[in-house]
């Protein structure tokens, strides 16, 4: 695919564990589509499968009535994913798991979505939707041509 | 719709003669694998397991509740005086698992064998 036109694909999944494994298949599908190298759609799948993760348990709280929303946007040079659930957004920031804290149990050795979604891709934001629903992360990665 | 995790033990010995216990694993680790991962780990006797293995050869999808159960069983090993290292992980996981830290407390080998030998 030379010359990549803009195109969006949309997914609905349940909020039930395991099935991010469907967003993550799908991104890695449009990414690869796009010319990104192996190593950087695996990236790809790990950020979109922590997101849709969060979403699934926090977010909607596994509410099955609920469903996450991924919105894949993809451009000449990047590939935005959009991933949106019913919650009331993330209050917390990505910090950086101290596996030293982790190991004497000073911190749950969980709570690692939100630092591998930001550190595997170039763009990650946090929204809070308006009336306390439709929040959702935003990822940005980037195709790198010279690499 | 997660793929159910198997684990399954072997005894071998590495080239240096230490006895040493192989956790394999196969399918994904994710947050329904508590009893694959640390269960299967458990199940070995704390006195006489001094060297243990992890064999991530046949595991394609490991996510972040997944890292958590590879996490406390270093905790458990930790502090039962035992010895971690890890083999057959796909690059991208060896540099996740190195970004949150666990190539501190477990080593990270691209084959049984290398792994054996640094044993």
């Amino acid at each position: 695919m030379s010359e990549f036109k803009s195109t969006s694909v949309e997914v609905r999944l349940p909020s039930r564990m395991g099935f991010e494994k469907v967003a993550m298949s799908t991104a890695a599908a449009v990414a690869k589509l796009m010319g990104f190298r192996e190593d950087r759609v695996e990236d790809l799948k790990t950020a979109v499968a922590e997101a849709c993760i969060n979403a699934i348990e926090h977010g909607n709280r596994m509410n099955e009535k609920l469903s996450v929303g991924v919105v894949l946007s993809a451009g000449a040079d990047s590939l935005e994913v959009k991933v949106i659930d019913d919650g009331k957004g993330m209050r917390t920031r990505p910090t950086t798991p101290d596996i030293d804290r982790k190991m004497h149990g000073e911190e749950d050795p969980r709570g690692m979505g939100m630092f591998l979604i930001q550190a595997l891709v170039d763009e990650a934001e946090w929204v809070a939707g308006s009336n306390g629903r439709s929040s959702y992360v935003r990822l940005v990665i980037r195709l790198d041509k010279d690499a | 719709m997660q793929s159910e995790t198997k684990s399954r033990v072997d005894q071998v010995t590495s080239p240096a003669g230490h006895p040493v216990s192989v956790l394999r694993f196969e399918g994904d680790i994710a947050s329904t694998s508590k009893d694959a991962v640390l269960g299967a780990y458990q199940g070995l006797p704390k006195e006489t397991t001094k060297l243990i293995l992890l064999d991530f050869t046949k595991v394609d999808y490991i996510n972040s509740s997944g890292i958590a159960l590879v996490i406390q069983l270093l905790m458990e090993a930790a502090n039962s005086a035992q010895k971690i290292y890890a083999f057959g992980l796909s690059a991208h996981f060896t540099k996740v698992f190195t970004m949150v830290g666990i190539t501190k407390y477990a080593g990270l080998f691209p084959s049984q064998a290398d792994a054996l030998a640094a044993i």
